[in-house]
């Protein structure tokens, strides 16, 4: 194995290799942290959505492109009674509460949206909640009164009444400077709204938790059911590695072994080998693909199976095939026969070594093409249902028209994630080849 | 036809490997399947090779002199006839007894950069025999491949077994894969040309190794050869082979001071000893090449290039053995 | 034999970069060819003969270092030449040559004659049929029949293709063919034979020849002098006579002796040691490491002395010989 070593040492001489190398063990890198810091279930119950994401935006984008474009639009804030002065007045048979929660708001945008999250731990009468909303130029309007469940929603953006009288949606409304004509401006100041309680039962408690959506979020937004891109950004990293990893091994080892043992058997093993990959070669692999998925499962692993299936008997048999039959009539091979060595030896300590060091880049060049794959069956719907990957999140940019709404990180970021993926292979395969395929070399 | 050569030293044992009405012919197919004829590459050979002695088969490329090598080492099967090591024909042997008579062969190739896996150190490739044959013990096996290396005179051992093909000379090369031949402690080794690819310096080296490997372990040790010019001082017996067959035998000295054979004569009277004068004249040639192995020509196969060749006998008839000496057979009608 | 040689050679020197660093596999090789003379290069795999082949036809491979010196064709220096001028007026004009292994080198999908005529199509632009004809005639004094001329290289034997090879470098009647190696790969029937054929040629046509070879033997068949090259070297040039029967530098003496004759009783001598690494030659004398008469003056590069008329010598042996 002393050529593939020195080989593998003369990477050092190709920047270009060097480059792959490191987008290649960044990737790896951040899909072990990855897989460190969100283990496989926590990251599939992020991904089902749903109350997890209560507190996050809609549909934000990114933080840093709003840095880079300078329009200092808000992030979410939440503000939660537990830190506010809450002053209380107990009285036989109940209390009165005021919480005031209050926040700073200077940002070049309206939030996208305004909650309160009411909690309530009360016994059998509901306590009450009057609302008041203050504006950092003193205006104070009556947000109405709520007898709170013991968890409850109160969707100040979906409160008709109050947008019918701002004349607004409530979340721009309720933030706008005063003045009727043109459009809307950002009042910036101290905001607060004070809830004022009533519970019924002494040791009732009241907790609120005010939630100013922003329209940025993280490193890579959100999407339309307010789940952090970022989980299947990252989760996606480890999920196409594995993959495409997977699927080149399985492919390459058994299309080799089966490739090695057609040569040197000969005959209608041989025979049997080549119309089996021609027949193969014919077949269309997405189509087939698409039927499985369709009418047995998107399971990855299914699919996984399915691609290195269809891709034993592939066009790369006939390439191995043609590096293979000049070595079965090397001397070497005679040797091995004259001193007795059996069929088996000679096809996997004899013949497949002899063509590794050349398949290496191939081998490399083809990871992405698997991952590639994968993101292709997921954005035609056949992803995984459970695992966050690349694809989905293409596919759900695509279902929720992201381009014509302008969210075109949706679809940017993990593209580009796989250009990346794609690049690093590629460098540090091209560059292998040069390496090992001596007739490229240049002198 | 052909009576089996006797053993001019007289062992009293019989004869390590003998070939009797030996045939390997390899079938020609059209589009796979359409037998269009028969490659006649070793067509009717006999000898016997006695413990302890040095032969060499002697013939242009294509004579068949390979394809025999070959068969005596069972990488082809006999068409016809067989191969007899120790009394027993190869043909009966189970599959333990035929890996079993491997280890007693051992083979040396023409090419030996070819000859070696490039992906192995020479450790490995010395080991490998030795695994195959079933010798578990790794300290064993080390201990043998040193020997080995120490054999072939590639000394000190150790500074050898790391190293691959490719960091070795030609000549250092060969000796690895003699030394591979060695390590199983054969009785035989067959040398196809063992060094006809080195460099015209190394070659005497390498052929002196293998003759004083062969007397210090009274190997027999058949080579395999073009060149008449070094038989002399590596082998005791010559056997010239012509389209498939053989068509003299005799002890070196004989044979090289009186060629019987037309073909040997001319085989002889072709090589140039290093001499301006060679430049002067004009060296006689036989007219024509070797024959076709597909259809080789009817009685004598030298005949259509024999300048004395008797019409209606050469031409119609195989030539039996005669000895028009004592122990120098030639299959030729001159010598009726 | 006075005037201006064939071909003269001064001080060609040929370094070309490798992995390992700049390897000097020609370093300050002078000599020269009359005409109709038939001169034989010797030397072990790696002395840089072949390139010598090479860089005399300036097929020089793309990682040259280093090319200098003087090539004459009839007292005129070529060196200077563009490379559309060398290619011409000298090369495959003046001088062709047949490479190492050309025999294995032919296209197989393009009949024999078409591409021995090959040369005449493109050089002097003849049209096919009179070209044909030429090739016919050339075919007959390699001695291969016409009738091959429509045959495929695959369809004839390593004596008949190499014949081939040589009747492509015959056709355009150059002054001097340049043989790398031309019978190594061959019987010795075959060998002799076209060692025949060129004998024969030479003295027909007065072609001169330059044969490479390390085959001492064969060699004598054609060879007026002998060039004995090590180590990217010239270590002696001499008179055939003289070389093959009172070999002068060391070198030559063990190469003798190494040679197996078929009428000798002695086993010939082996030459100990190896050939320097020419990545990084040694300083003095080459050959000095493996030279049973080495003393202290082989420490220094021995220059090349004059012994007679027909021979000189690069060792310091003969320093008092030549009178310097």
């Amino acid at each position: 194995m002393r050529p593939l070593l020195e080989g593998l040492r003369r990477i050092g001489r190709y920047p270009s290799a060097l480059v792959g190398l490191a987008i290649i063990l960044a990737l790896v890198g951040t899909a072990v942290f990855t897989v460190v810091t969100i283990p496989y279930g926590q990251a599939l119950e992020l991904w089902r959505g749903g109350e997890t994401w209560r507190m996050h935006p809609v549909n934000a984008r990114p933080a840093w492109v709003d840095r880079i474009a300078g329009n200092n639009l808000p992030q979410t804030i939440i503000v939660s009674s537990d830190d506010a002065p809450i002053t209380e007045e107990p009285f036989v048979g109940g209390k009165r509460l005021r919480i005031p929660l209050e926040f700073d708001f200077d940002y070049g945008g309206f939030p996208s949206e305004l909650n309160l999250f009411l909690t309530s731990s009360h016994a059998e009468r509901e306590p009450f909640v009057r609302l008041t909303w203050e504006t950092p130029d003193g205006r104070q309007l009556n947000l109405g009164g709520r007898r709170p469940a013991r968890e409850e929603r109160v969707s100040i953006s979906q409160d008709w009444e109050l947008e019918r009288r701002l004349g607004r949606v409530p979340h721009v409304g309720l933030f706008a400077a005063p003045g009727d004509d043109g459009p809307p401006e950002v009042l910036d100041g101290r905001y607060r709204l004070v809830l004022d309680a009533i519970t019924f039962e002494e040791d009732a408690r009241i907790g609120a938790d005010l939630v100013v959506y922003g329209r940025v979020h993280g490193l890579a937004g959100t999407d339309h059911q307010r789940r952090d891109l970022m989980v299947a950004l990252l989760w996606g990293i480890p999920v196409a590695l594995a993959f495409g990893l997977i699927a080149a091994v399985g492919t390459t080892v058994t299309t080799l072994v089966i490739a090695a043992a057609g040569v040197w058997y000969g005959g209608w093993v041989d025979a049997v080998i080549q119309r089996l990959t021609e027949v193969n070669i014919i077949l269309p692999m997405l189509p087939i693909l698409v039927m499985v998925g369709t009418l047995y499962s998107t399971s990855i692993w299914v699919m996984l199976g399915v691609v290195i299936a269809l891709g034993i008997f592939s066009a790369g048999i006939k390439m191995y095939r043609a590096m293979l039959l000049p070595i079965r009539e090397s001397p070497y091979i005679e040797a091995a026969r004259a001193y007795g060595a059996g069929n088996a030896r000679i096809i996997l300590r004899y013949m497949i070594p002899r063509i590794l060091p050349v398949l290496i880049p191939t081998f490399v060049t083809l990871i992405p093409t698997f991952v590639f794959l994968e993101a292709s069956l997921a954005l035609l719907g056949l992803g995984d249902p459970v695992l966050p990957t690349w694809g989905k999140v293409m596919n759900d940019a695509q279902t929720q028209s992201a381009l014509y709404h302008g969210f075109y990180y949706w679809v940017l970021s993990p593209a580009a994630l796989l250009m990346l993926t794609g690049l690093g292979f590629a460098m540090l395969g091209f560059a292998l080849d040069r390496i090992f395929n001596p007739r490229l070399r240049t002198m | 036809m052909n009576a089996p050569a006797r053993d001019m030293r007289g062992s009293a044992a019989g004869p390590v490997l003998s070939a009797r009405d030996l045939h390997t012919w390899f079938e020609l197919r059209q589009w796979g399947f359409l037998r269009v004829g028969s490659v006649r590459a070793v067509d009717g050979v006999n000898f016997d090779l006695q413990a302890g002695e040095s032969v060499a088969f002697v013939g242009e490329s294509g004579c068949g002199k390979s394809s025999l090598a070959r068969t005596l080492l069972g990488l082809h099967q006999p068409t016809r006839g067989e191969v007899v090591f120790e009394g027993r024909p190869l043909g009966m042997l189970n599959s333990a007894e035929r890996k079993a008579y491997l280890a007693r062969v051992g083979f040396v190739q023409q090419d030996p950069y070819g000859a070696l896996p490039p992906f192995m150190d020479v450790r490995r490739i010395l080991h490998e025999p030795l695994i195959v044959h079933g010798v578990r013990n790794r300290a064993e096996r080390e201990q043998r491949a040193q020997e080995a290396l120490e054999e072939v005179r590639l000394s000190p051992a150790a500074d050898f077994l790391s190293k691959f093909p490719h960091m070795l000379s030609g000549g250092q090369q060969q000796r690895v894969v003699i030394a591979r031949a060695l390590i199983l402690r054969p009785k035989l080794i067959i040398a196809d040309e063992p060094v006809s690819m080195l460099d015209a310096s190394v070659r005497v080296e390498i052929l002196q190794l293998l003759r004083s490997i062969q007397r210090e372990h009274g190997l027999t040790l058949a080579f395999i050869t073009h060149d008449l010019s070094t038989v002399r001082h590596f082998a005791e017996r010559i056997f010239v082979m012509y389209a498939g067959r053989i068509v003299e035998q005799a002890e070196v000295n004989e044979l090289l001071n009186h060629p019987q054979h037309p073909y040997t004569q001319a085989l002889l009277a072709a090589i140039s000893d290093p001499d301006p004068d060679n430049a002067r004249h004009q060296r006689e040639v036989p007219p024509g090449e070797p024959p076709s192995l597909l259809k080789p020509p009817d009685g004598c196969r030298f005949h259509p290039r024999c300048n004395r060749m008797i019409a209606g006998t050469c031409d119609r008839q195989d030539p039996p053995d005669f000895e028009p000496r004592t122990g120098h057979m030639t299959a030729c009608w001159l010598y009726r | 034999m006075a005037g201006e040689p064939l071909l003269r050679v001064e001080d060609l020197r040929l370094h070309y970069r490798s992995g390992s660093g700049v390897v000097r596999a020609l370093d300050g090789v002078s000599l020269d060819v009359r005409r109709n003379e038939a001169l034989v290069v010797l030397g072990e795999s790696g002395c840089g003969k072949s390139t010598l082949a090479k860089a005399l036809m300036r097929l020089l491979p793309r990682n040259v270092q280093h090319f200098s010196g003087r090539v004459l064709v009839d007292g005129v220096e070529t060196m200077g030449y563009p490379e559309e001028r060398f290619r011409r007026e000298v090369r495959w004009v003046r001088l062709s040559m047949v490479m190492q292994a050309a025999m294995n080198a032919l296209n197989p999908v393009i009949r024999v004659g078409e591409q021995v005529a090959e040369p005449l199509r493109v050089h002097r632009g003849w049209s096919a049929r009179r070209a044909r004809a030429r090739t016919a005639e050339v075919f007959g004094m390699v001695g291969i029949s016409a009738d091959f001329l429509q045959r495929y290289p695959f369809e004839l034997s390593g004596g008949m293709r190499q014949r081939a090879v040589l009747a492509m470098a015959l056709v355009t009647e150059p002054d001097l063919v340049i043989m790398d190696e031309p019978t190594s790969a061959l019987d010795v029937l075959t060998q002799a034979s076209i060692m025949n054929a060129l004998k024969r040629i030479k003295q027909e046509l007065g072609t001169s020849f330059i044969l490479i070879t390390h085959d001492v033997s064969t060699s004598s068949e054609i060879a007026e002098r002998v060039a004995l090259m090590y180590a990217g070297q010239l270590v002696e040039f001499s008179d055939a006579r003289d070389f093959f029967r009172d070999p002068a530098h060391p070198y030559s003496k063990l190469l003798m002796a190494s040679v197996p004759r078929l009428h000798q009783e002695e086993t010939p001598v082996h030459i100990p040691g190896q050939p320097p690494n020419l990545l990084d030659p040694p300083g003095g004398c080459r050959f000095a490491e493996r030279c049973p008469s080495r003393f202290d003056r082989c420490d220094r590069d021995p220059e090349t002395f004059r012994i007679g008329e027909r021979r000189t010598v690069r060792c310091w042996l003969h320093a008092q010989e030549s009178g310097t």
